[in-house]
């Protein structure tokens, strides 16, 4: 790919306070020159950053955003920045899902001690965005698709099942269940990447109706999706009480969105 | 939030700000912000005449929030903080921005992208203060009754420090009688004094001293609580005790490795150097040709640590032999010979006056201990001896007392690989557990000498003397808020809580999330994967990372 004529991307840090922001502070104490992109904000600790908060991130149209912690086993919390890397994992799972190139977000470790990794990372990172170019340059589609896309993201995101999955794959992955199974790492991420799949096209699909009421043809035409897939996603939707058929026309019934 | 003034103050920080910001068009911009009421540069906001310019301007032009730009909150927030207070605004109402170490320090050839930055960096503060919420430190009194656990010498001896400050303490030994370790030892190294007699003495002290009371043949079954507030169960025989205790103090311990199935040890003329101690008591020794093989056991793949005690144990042991019967032919079988120190080097020098012989062995050829004979390549001879011998000892490492994973548990507290306790730090806090008021000392944590054992049993004594002589302890308020009408009561966030600070618990609405203010650190990690967004994590509230966001999201051209 080539990097877009004169784009400078717009890029967030999140920064545990302990290791990575006492990084970034060093490497200004030691005058590390890196490129002036990235707008740093401060948590306590990296397992703070909301998986949905990230996507909003997207939303709200910057380009790239690092989330930076301290070392594994070195965590002020302990454990905080095992969470993190769960999490970020699965944000990019559904970047992915959006058409958006994953590199766009960044998980790594910088302790208080690493300012010139810290002015590296920040430095490679710019570059990396700077030849992605501008957000969703790479999803091949048009801004109110891509904005429908990240706002399903975001709600998938949202969703009890995915954040309840995420929060239980150290557990399930590391430790044995009570019948003294252990689920593999493979046999996880499959079960994820498929609640992702399948949370996200529901979620498109209601994004797709908005206040209308529209047949399955008509949504899968404003989602550029195939019928078939509507279809299996829209019972499912019934299913759980989120849509219900407002009508029928000709042959085809009229779906509407079940609010509050 | 219309209503909310917002000042900010926009440090030059001499020329390491404003040599490399336009700093006057910072302080421009800032005012043409939503909810600023004020915007100023300082010289050095940090200096005397700047703390005064905000407390002025806290007054004068009525703000509820400061903002102050310039260096870093990882060394100037809390003087900042206190500044607000002292003008009377909640210092949680205060904002930091970075334009120094992460903005003019890292850009110095970019005057004008670097600017732009800070303008980011400004509006970005600006908007997360306007959402701050004012917050307060609370304080949770503190049981003044520390619980000792193991009553073996470094027990006694925190235990009776601690009664000597006049605090009560619980000594909880699982044992019939105190004395742990040291009740199989027969002299101790470097004095030679008797062991019986140091625990003797210790044992009278702690029975004449009204504050300690000691429980044998207990053990610890549950622990519930947290710093200042801790409900231990202890069991003894069928009985269960529920203690309360401000604090806890891990003195539980190690134990000697028993050398099975290495050396062709049998506990008769092939032994461990903790049965050749009650030999040695006894003094039916019976053996005039001894050989001791050192690193047992240690230093392997399997125990890579050095156990530190062994060398000076057999060193000491070497020396009774040869004191009792200075005819006896003592051989010590050594990798390194570790003994540090000048009192323990002198120590060395003496053994080896005696007559002991020292022969060093390589791990990739080790001694073979044959019948009647130990076959030994002497690395500094270069050459394979035969020694005959009546005895044989072998000197194993301490090893992590085989209860220590289970307490480990109980107390949610780490131990390492090896299964010794962890401790938070292992420069800055080496005898402070990560949880708040859990402290270990001596061999539970680490193999460590009666002197060692005793230096850290005073740490930990001191240590835990701080929330019991405060009194009560203060917790910062960033700390969850749980939204019952959301909570189901998963319990996900108990799971993702390292510190047992969120706790879900049947209420009249049924099962849901409480936290333990005490116990929390702050992180946010529960809010933040909390499966139906139940939890608010304050001072870093969704709403006040989003305005961040979302002001960048509006500067974007």
């Amino acid at each position: 790919m080539t990097p877009q004529e004169g784009f400078s991307p717009d890029i967030i840090g999140f920064l545990c306070n302990w290791c990575s922001y006492a990084g970034a502070d060093l490497a200004g104490v030691s005058r590390f020159q890196y490129p002036p992109n990235v707008r740093i904000i401060r948590v306590m600790c990296s397992a703070r950053v909301d998986p949905a908060i990230v996507l909003e991130a997207f939303v709200r149209g910057l380009d790239g955003i690092m989330v930076l912690g301290c070392h594994l086993g070195d965590c002020h919390y302990l454990t905080g920045n095992y969470y993190t890397e769960k999490r970020v994992k699965t944000v990019k799972s559904v970047l992915e899902s959006v058409g958006l190139s994953p590199e766009r977000l960044l998980i790594d470790w910088v302790s208080a001690s690493e300012g010139e990794r810290f002015a590296a990372l920040v430095k490679e990172f710019t570059e990396t965005i700077r030849e992605l170019g501008a957000l969703g340059k790479e999803a091949n589609c048009d801004i109110q698709q891509l904005k429908t896309r990240l706002a399903a993201a975001k709600e998938t995101l949202t969703r009890d099942r995915i954040r309840w999955l995420v929060g239980r794959e150290r557990e399930l992955t590391e430790d044995k269940n009570v019948f003294g199974e252990r689920v593999t790492q493979e046999e996880f991420d499959q079960l994820m990447f498929q609640t992702i799949e399948k949370e996200f096209e529901k979620r498109k699909i209601l994004i797709s109706i908005g206040d209308d009421a529209l047949s399955i043809k008509e949504i899968a035409r404003k989602m550029e999706a195939s019928p078939g897939k509507v279809l299996r996603n829209i019972v499912s939707l019934e299913h759980d009480g989120l849509v219900s058929v407002v009508g029928i026309e000709g042959n085809s019934p009229k779906y509407r969105r079940v609010r509050g | 939030m219309d209503d909310v003034r917002v000042g900010v103050f926009i440090c030059h920080c001499g020329t390491n700000i404003g040599g490399f910001l336009d700093v006057l068009r910072l302080v421009d911009y800032t005012q043409s912000l939503p909810n600023v009421a004020c915007a100023k540069d300082n010289k050095y906001t940090c200096s005397d005449a700047g703390l005064t310019e905000i407390k002025n301007a806290i007054a004068e032009k009525k703000l509820d929030r400061v903002v102050v730009a310039s260096c870093t909150p990882r060394t100037h927030e809390p003087l900042f903080r206190s500044t607000c207070k002292e003008a009377g605004l909640n210092p949680y109402l205060f904002q930091f921005v970075n334009i120094r170490d992460q903005c003019s320090w890292v850009h110095m050839q970019e005057r004008e992208k670097a600017t732009e930055k800070a303008k980011a960096l400004i509006k970005m503060g600006v908007a997360r203060a306007a959402l701050l919420e004012p917050l307060e430190e609370t304080e949770v009194e503190v049981t003044p009754c520390a619980m000792v656990i193991g009553g073996g010498i470094t027990g006694m001896t925190c235990a009776l420090s601690l009664a000597k400050r006049d605090f009560e303490v619980k000594l909880v030994e699982k044992e019939e009688r105190l004395g742990g370790t040291l009740n199989s030892l027969y002299r101790l190294y470097p004095t030679q004094d008797e062991a019986s007699k140091l625990i003797q003495a210790k044992a009278e002290d702690l029975q004449k001293n009204p504050k300690v009371e000691v429980l044998t043949s207990s053990e610890v079954k549950e622990v519930k609580g947290f710093v200042g507030n801790y409900d231990v169960t202890v069991k003894h025989g069928e009985n269960d005790r529920l203690l309360k205790a401000g604090v806890i103090i891990v003195a539980t311990g190690a134990e000697a490795l028993k050398p099975t199935s290495m050396y062709s040890y049998n506990g008769e003329n092939i032994i461990s150097q903790m049965e050749l101690e009650q030999r040695l008591e006894k003094g039916k020794l019976n053996a005039n040709k001894v050989v001791m093989i050192q690193c047992v056991g240690s230093r392997n793949e399997e125990r890579a640590y050095c156990s530190k005690v062994c060398c000076l144990t057999a060193l000491k042991n070497a020396m009774l032999i040869k004191e009792a019967d200075s005819n006896a032919q003592v051989f010590v079988l050594y990798r390194d010979i570790v003994a540090q120190g000048t009192q323990y080097e002198d120590y060395y020098g003496k053994a080896r006056e005696t007559g002991i012989t020292f022969i060093k062995y390589s791990p990739e050829r080790k001694p073979v201990v044959e019948k009647g004979s130990v076959r030994v390549y002497d690395e500094l001879l270069n050459e394979e001896l035969t020694i005959p011998y009546d005895l044989v000892v072998l000197s194993t490492p301490m090893i992590s007392h085989h209860d220590s994973a289970i307490l480990a548990q109980k107390l949610k507290v780490p131990v390492d690989k090896n299964g010794f306790f962890l401790e938070a730090h292992v420069k800055l806090r080496p005898v402070d557990f990560a949880t708040d008021g859990i402290y270990v000392c001596g061999c539970a944590h680490w193999p460590a000498d009666i002197s060692e054992s005793i230096s850290q049993a005073y740490a930990a004594a001191s240590r835990a003397s701080i929330p019991l002589s405060v009194g009560h302890v203060k917790t910062e308020p960033l700390t969850p808020v749980v939204n019952e009408d959301e909570c189901t009561g998963c319990s996900l966030c108990e799971l993702t809580c390292s510190f047992q600070a969120i706790r879900v618990e049947e209420t009249e609405k049924g099962r849901k999330a409480k936290v333990i203010a005490a116990s929390c650190k702050g992180c946010g990690a529960c809010g933040a994967g909390c499966p139906h967004k139940a939890i608010t994590m304050q001072h870093f509230t969704d709403e006040q990372l989003l305005a961040q966001i979302i002001s960048l999201g509006e500067v974007k051209p």
